[in-house]
C-alpha cells in the first residue's frame, strides 16, 4: 500500500469506529445528527471536495458527484446513519480498487522485468559500473555468470550459454560464442563475456520491448472505446432516471421521502467503474502474459483481433521452413559434371546474398575465386545472367529459361530448382530445398483445431510448395508467387474471408514487409534483434516456433471470453440493482455492495488473463479437459 | 509530433473523461490515457506544443484535479 491508501485505511477506520460509537451513544435528534456528522466528513471531504471542484468546473456526473448528492440527499432526509454508512462503503471500494489495480499493475510490470540495473565498463584498463544508458556503442562491457547482459553487443572474448527466457519464454539455453550477437535481456549462465556494444541503450533490444508493452495499453481496443462512450451516456441516464424517480411516482402517490431515497439509491448505481476498470486490465493482464511467453502484442485491439481471426495466412521461408537451404539434388544436362555445374552457378550468382546464392556457394566447396565473375545481371523474380570465365551463365528459375528462350529439362523434384545455361544451351539444374521446422506441422494442427483456415503463400515451384503443404497438412497453397503477388493474393483472401472474421499474416519480417501490414493482423517471428520486424508487424513472436500463434490465439480469446463476462456480469447485475432500487426492494447498502462486488469480482476475474493458457490435453485416459 | 507524458491519476472513468477532453483541444491531433500504464499520448503540430501541453494539463486537472503529470 502506499501512502495515500495507507491514509485512506486510517479515516476509513477511525469514522468506522466513531460511526458505530455514535450509534451506540445517547445521543438523541440534533445532537445525534451532528455527531454523526464528524466520521461523515472525516470519511467523506475529499469526495465532497472534488465534487466542488466539479461542479465549478462543471463536470458534474463524476463518481464524487454521484456519492455527494446521494450521501448529502441521504442526511436531508434524516437518514443520517446510511448516509455516512454508503460513504464509508464507497471509501472501502475505492481503496480496494486501487490496492487491486496497483498490485496487478506490478506483477504484470513484475512480469516484464528485463530491466538490466548495470553494465560493467571497461574503461582503462579498470572496471566501471555504469547505468546501461550511459554505455556507448564500441565500449567493451564484461557479463559475468548470472548477470543480465544489458546492452546488445557482439562476443570478442568468452563462450558461454545464454538464458533467453524472459524474452521468448523458451527455457533451451542459446551458445555465445567470440563473434555471436548477443541480446540485452538475456541472462548469462555459464562463463564470463567480453562483449562490444554495437547499440545504444535506448536502441538495444530490451528497451524495445519495454517501450512496447507499456505503450501496448494506449493503443485501446474496441471493447474498451466502446465501455468508455457507454460510460458517457450510462451515468447521465442513470441520474436522469433517478431525477424522475425523485419527482414522477410521489407527483401521484406522494411520499416523496420513499422516493427520493430510492432515487439516491440509483445514483449509487450508476457508477461505471467495475466496467471501466476491469476491460482495460483484463486487455492489459493478457499481453502481460503473453509477452512472458514470448509473444509481444503491440495493443489491445490486436488482441482483440486476433481472438476472431479465421484465417491464417504463412509465408514459408523462415517461418515454416529453417530459412537454411541446402543443395539436394544436381542433374546436370548430358556432357556436364555436377562439380562443374555447381561452380558455374555458384560463381554465376556469387554477387547474390540471397539464402539460394549462399547454399550453392557452400555446396561448390573449396574457394571460389570472386574475380572470375563479372558483370552479373540480377532479374528480380527471375534469377541472374553473369559472364564466368568469359562465357554467359544464366541461373534462375524455369522463368528465365523461358525468357532467354532456352530449351530446357524440367526438374520436378520438390524445393527450389535452379536452371543453369552456359552460353543459351541448358546444362542442367539443381534442386536446393528448406527443411521444414519441426513444430510446423504441429502448429498447423494447433490452428485447424481452433477453427482456423491455413494458407501458405511461397515463390516456390508447385511441386515444392505441395510437398511441404502435405507434410504440414495446411488446407489451402498458393505457389510460385513473386513478392508483389503475394500482395495481389493477400487482398483476393482478404475478400474472401468469412465475415466479421480477421485474416492473419505470418512471415519473418524480412521480405514481407507489405503483406504483413496489408493483413488484418501481421505477426512477425523471430524478431530476436530484428528491428524491420518489431516496426512493421502488430504481434511479434521472440521465438521462431510457429505453435506461438495458435497459443496467441489461445490467449487472445481467453481474454475476450474474459472481458464480454465482465461487461455481461457488471451490467446485469447493475440492471437487476436498478429495478430492484426502483421498486424499494434494495437500499443504498445494497446498492453500494453491488457496486463495489461488482468491481471486486470483475477485477479478480480480469486478473485470470495473466495466466497462459496450456496446450489443451489430448483426449487420454484420465485427462481433464481443460476448463479454464 | 508524438511525445509520451507519465500521469498519475487514480480513477479508470476519470482517465477516460481527460482522453476525451485533451482530444478536443485545438491543435491536439490524437490523444490517448492508459490508466494501467499511467502514461498520456499526446500528438499535436510542433510549433506551440509546450503552450498547448500547458492547456492540457490545465484541462486534465479540471477533470480530475487530484491528478499528476510529469513535464
Amino acid at each position: 500500500m502506499n501512502r495515500k491508501q495507507k491514509l485512506t485505511l486510517a479515516r476509513i477506520l477511525t469514522a468506522a469506529v466513531l460511526a458505530v460509537a455514535v450509534h451506540f451513544s445517547p445521543l438523541e435528534g440534533w445532537g445525534r445528527l451532528a455527531a454523526y456528522l464528524v466520521p461523515y466528513f472525516l470519511i467523506g471531504y475529499d469526495v465532497l471536495r472534488q465534487a466542488a471542484l466539479g461542479i465549478w468546473h462543471r463536470e458534474i456526473f463524476d463518481e464524487n458527484f454521484l456519492m455527494a448528492i446521494a450521501t448529502v440527499g441521504a442526511l436531508a432526509l434524516g437518514q443520517v446513519e446510511e448516509g455516512v454508512e454508503v460513504m464509508l462503503f464507497y471509501q472501502v471500494g475505492e481503496l480496494f480498487q486501487s490496492y487491486a489495480v496497483g498490485k496487478s499493475r506490478r506483477s504484470i510490470a513484475a512480469l516484464m522485468d528485463i530491466r538490466p540495473d548495470a553494465a560493467n565498463v571497461e574503461r582503462d584498463g579498470g572496471i566501471l559500473v555504469l547505468d546501461p544508458d550511459e554505455v556507448q556503442p564500441g565500449d567493451v562491457i564484461v557479463v559475468r555468470p548470472g548477470e543480465r547482459v544489458p546492452l546488445d553487443g557482439t562476443v570478442i572474448e568468452g563462450v558461454s550459454s545464454l538464458n533467453t527466457g524472459a524474452l521468448t519464454g523458451e527455457s533451451l539455453p542459446r551458445d555465445a560464442a567470440p563473434g555471436d550477437e548477443v541480446i540485452s535481456g538475456c541472462i548469462n549462465l555459464s562463463g564470463v563475456l567480453r562483449v562490444r556494444v554495437t547499440k545504444p541503450f535506448e536502441e538495444s533490444t530490451v528497451s524495445r520491448i519495454l517501450e512496447l508493452v507499456e505503450n501496448s495499453s494506449l493503443k485501446k481496443s474496441r471493447a474498451e472505446n466502446f465501455i468508455t462512450r457507454f460510460a458517457r451516456y450510462y451515468t447521465p441516464a442513470v441520474c436522469a432516471g433517478a431525477a424522475l424517480l425523485a419527482v414522477v411516482p410521489p407527483l401521484f402517490l406522494g411520499d416523496w421521502s420513499v422516493w427520493v431515497s430510492r432515487a439516491l439509491t440509483f445514483l449509487v448505481i450508476s457508477c461505471p467503474c467495475a466496467l471501466v476498470i476491469s476491460i482495460p486490465l483484463s486487455f492489459f493482464g493478457g499481453i502481460g502474459g503473453a509477452s512472458r511467453a514470448g509473444i509481444l502484442v503491440k495493443g489491445g485491439n490486436y488482441l482483440e483481433a486476433l481472438a476472431s481471426a479465421k484465417t491464417v495466412v504463412f509465408d514459408k521461408t523462415g517461418t515454416l521452413t529453417k530459412g537454411v537451404f541446402s543443395v539436394t539434388a544436381v542433374a546436370p544436362a548430358s556432357g556436364w559434371q555436377p562439380g562443374e555445374l555447381l561452380e558455374l552457378a555458384a560463381l554465376a550468382e556469387s554477387y547474390s546474398n540471397h539464402p539460394i546464392s549462399r547454399s550453392l556457394r557452400e555446396a561448390a566447396g573449396g574457394q571460389l575465386s570472386l574475380s572470375r565473375a563479372a558483370d552479373a545481371q540480377e532479374l528480380a523474380g527471375n534469377g541472374v545472367v553473369a559472364q564466368v570465365d568469359g562465357k554467359e551463365v544464366a541461373a534462375g528459375n524455369a522463368r528465365l529459361m523461358e525468357k532467354l528462350g532456352i530449351p530446357f529439362t524440367e526438374n520436378s523434384r520438390p524445393g527450389t530448382v535452379v536452371y543453369v545455361a552456359v552460353e543459351r544451351r541448358f546444362a542442367g539444374s539443381i534442386v536446393i530445398s528448406d527443411e521444414l521446422k519441426p513444430t510446423s506441422a504441429s502448429a498447423v494442427r494447433g490452428l485447424q483445431a481452433q477453427g482456423v483456415r491455413t494458407v501458405l503463400l511461397t515463390g516456390d515451384n508447385d511441386a515444392a510448395a505441395h510437398a511441404a503443404g502435405e507434410a504440414l497438412g495446411i488446407d489451402e497453397v498458393h505457389s510460385g508467387l513473386l513478392p508483389t503477388d503475394k500482395v495481389e493474393r493477400m487482398e483476393q483472401l482478404l475478400a474472401q474471408k468469412p465475415p466479421k472474421s480477421t485474416l492473419a499474416f505470418a512471415g519473418d519480417g524480412i521480405n514481407d514487409a507489405p503483406v504483413l501490414s496489408r493483413a488484418d493482423i501481421g505477426i512477425a517471428m523471430g524478431a530476436m534483434g530484428s528491428d524491420a520486424a518489431i516496426e512493421a508487424a502488430d504481434i511479434v513472436l521472440m521465438d521462431d516456433d510457429p505453435r506461438k500463434i495458435s497459443l496467441a490465439m489461445r490467449i487472445a480469446r481467453k481474454c475476450l471470453r474474459i472481458v464480454r463476462e465482465n461487461i455481461v456480469f457488471a451490467l446485469g447485475v447493475k440492471g437487476v440493482c436498478l429495478l430492484l432500487g426502483a421498486l424499494g426492494a434494495a437500499g443504498m447498502q445494497a446498492a453500494i455492495f453491488a457496486d463495489v462486488g461488482v468491481m471486486v469480482l470483475a477485477v479478480l476475474n480480469a486478473i485470470r488473463t495473466l495466466r497462459v493458457p496450456r496446450e489443451p490435453a489430448r483426449p487420454q485416459a484420465g485427462a481433464l479437459p481443460e476448463n479454464a | 509530433m508524438k511525445r509520451k507524458y507519465k500521469i498519475t491519476v487514480d480513477c479508470a472513468n476519470c482517465a477516460a473523461k481527460m482522453e476525451n477532453a485533451v482530444k478536443k483541444l485545438e491543435g491536439v491531433t490524437d490523444a490517448s490515457i492508459s490508466f494501467l500504464g499511467q502514461k498520456l499520448m499526446i500528438e499535436a503540430s510542433e510549433e506551440r506544443f509546450d503552450s498547448l501541453m500547458k492547456e492540457v494539463v490545465r484541462t486534465c486537472k479540471r477533470v480530475e484535479p487530484d491528478c499528476e503529470i510529469e513535464l
